[in-house]
């Protein structure tokens, strides 16, 4: 699994109201994934494309429980999340839900520049600055929920396995 | 003989079916309870599961709570929680509806008690730690993953000691500790359980108790927790669902390791405020600028609008008048809460004052009801967190303090140190 794509930065503790703010948390995904990180970059939901990767400073994802802090970003196509460190939920939500999410403490990056992430031997590259720097593997026990492709795949074989389908 | 353990990895141990656990390891546990509301819950695992074809694993550990869509304010709401009412009845779960705010409800009825292994798919979920039990929040998915196997993983945590010494003073409450704690070990404690211990814990009531661990989720740790005690066995009774365990199982060993003790002086601290947007911006009120005028003062959420929390801001209210220009709206945490607090004469003080009285729910502290603010304006709240737009607009700015600091503010109009009124 390789990813790369042209990366958006955001600084310390991006929280999930600034992901995913509350005032427009009971309209449907689309409409609320268009305010996504709006109360710190206005134009990032409009200019973000498929296949751009995010890449958060300390605290990624802090705050509520709520997914749709990952699904707003999956919707608007960022391939990945890329982030100094994660707040455990976001970190738990974006596994269940397929999203890549590498822990990277030492990451460097400008808004624009070309970044590869390497999930599976724990490594992202700055093509752009051509640096490389190590990112925290995924737990060896979560590896069958990624490779599923979240918790709902994951879920669909085990019942499977369990009907002897 | 086991190995010297914490309570935190007691727990893990008698739900993983351990003898001991070890911090860093991933284990998976058993659930004795599962809560989800109308946001996280139904609305968003009805599908998931039809989509599996899967039953829920036992109705008997399910409950779930409307709190943050009551009463419908819009019609998206209200489909929300019929939606919500229709899957509680078809399943058979348990379902409190409208009643009061999740964390607060399971409380007032007992449901989480010593030694109990709970998920919440809610970020305060910690809260239910207040009851000597372990409880985690999650996201719709992983609720949808327990749902189906009554299972979820941990990786154990290290657990570290809060020892708050000596007896909080006057016009100082939980929440001071709790904002003190954000300022002072940031809100990135992953890895880390916080357990709550020393005189002015022991000292404090179940309610003061939940806010230690309700907002264990600002410090970004895995969870918090507080050692059960004769307090803790009295509030199981009164609710109705009495422990029937044994209580002395589910303390830490004298000797268990703990990665760190953070000793917090209870009778030195002063009331503590969090400018906007973070409770890591926290600070004594003596340490802030003077005459910070507000637009709004809101006390409620499951942080800030208890029984207790109802009682500390009348004390403050009591034959005063909210400031001109200022509005006071109070949503209690609970409908029995309200009750009691009529009852009990607090109810007549807050309305005497001025206060406008809200419906019991998440409202405005999630963004979601009455009470959302307007750009450039300013708010002081007894909520957990006031990140930028989360009570309405990303202009807006909210300050977090205590209920007698948000009801000193507004009799001030303005940013107030609730000592000087309560002396």
């Amino acid at each position: 699994m390789i990813l790369r794509g042209r990366c958006w930065v955001f600084g310390d503790q991006i929280d999930t109201d600034v992901l995913a703010p509350g005032p427009y948390m009971r309209k449907p995904l689309p409409e609320l994934a268009q305010h996504c990180l709006e109360a710190v970059d206005p134009q990032f939901a409009k200019q973000v494309r498929q296949g751009d990767i995010v890449i958060g400073g300390i605290g990624f994802g802090i705050g509520s429980s709520r997914e749709q802090a990952v699904q707003a970003l999956a919707l608007l196509g960022v391939a990945a999340v890329v982030a100094r460190s994660f707040a455990r939920i976001f970190f738990r939500n974006a596994i269940n839900l397929g999203l890549p999410a590498l822990a990277c403490p030492q990451i460097r990056a400008t808004t624009g520049d070309e970044v590869e992430l390497r999930p599976i031997e724990g490594l992202v590259i700055n093509h752009s600055q051509r640096t490389r720097f190590d990112c925290d593997p995924i737990p060896a026990q979560l590896l069958a929920v990624v490779a599923a492709g979240g918790l709902m795949p994951w879920l669909e074989l085990r019942l499977q396995a369990q009907r002897g389908g | 003989m086991a190995a010297p353990a914490t309570l935190a990895e007691k727990i893990l141990a008698r739900a993983s079916g351990s003898a001991s656990v070890r911090p860093g390891q991933i284990v998976t546990c058993a659930v004795d309870l599962l809560m989800m509301h109308d946001s996280g819950g139904p609305r968003r695992v009805a599908a998931r599961l039809q989509q599996l074809g899967a039953k829920v694993w036992d109705p008997d550990k399910i409950v779930v709570v409307s709190d943050h869509f009551v009463p419908a304010t819009d019609l998206d709401g209200a489909e929300i929680l019929a939606l919500t009412r229709r899957w509680a009845r078809e399943q058979g779960v348990r379902h409190y509806d409208g009643i009061g705010i999740c964390h607060v409800v399971l409380q007032e009825h007992g449901h989480v008690q010593p030694g109990m292994f709970c998920v919440g798919g809610d970020s305060h979920s910690p809260s239910g730690g207040a009851m000597g039990a372990w409880m985690v929040g999650v996201g719709a998915t992983e609720v949808t993953g327990v749902l189906v196997t009554g299972e979820i993983w941990i990786k154990v945590p290290q657990s570290a000691r809060i020892e708050c010494t000596g007896a909080l003073g006057a016009g100082v409450s939980a929440k001071d500790i709790m904002l003190h704690l954000c300022a002072r070990l940031g809100m990135n404690n992953d890895a880390l359980v916080f357990e709550y211990a020393g005189a002015a814990v022991r000292a404090m009531s179940m309610a003061e108790r939940l806010v230690l661990c309700n907002m264990s989720a600002e410090l970004g740790c895995e969870t918090g927790i507080v050692e059960p005690d004769a307090l803790t066995l009295q509030a199981l009774a009164a609710a109705g669902r009495p422990f029937d365990g044994q209580l002395s199982r589910w303390r830490s060993d004298a000797d268990a390791a703990f990665a760190a003790t953070h000793v917090v002086d209870a009778a030195a601290l002063v009331p503590q405020v969090a400018a906007p947007h973070s409770p890591a911006n926290s600070a004594g009120i003596d340490q802030i600028e003077r005459d910070i005028r507000i637009d709004q003062a809101y006390i409620g959420a499951c942080t800030g609008a208890k029984l207790s929390d109802l009682q500390m801001a009348a004390s403050v209210l009591k034959g005063r008048k909210v400031a001109a220009g200022t509005r006071l709206l109070i949503a209690p945490a609970s409908t029995a809460m309200t009750a009691m607090a009529a009852a009990d004469g607090t109810l007549e003080i807050l309305t005497a004052a001025g206060a406008i009285l809200l419906p019991s729910g998440c409202g405005a502290c999630a963004g979601m009801g009455a009470g959302m603010l307007a750009a450039g304006e300013i708010c002081i709240a007894s909520t957990a967190r006031n990140f930028k737009g989360r009570m309405g607009s990303a202009q807006a700015a909210v300050w977090l303090g205590s209920p007698y600091t948000v009801a000193a503010s507004a009799v001030r109009g303005a940013i107030s140190d609730p000592r000087e009124l309560l002396a």
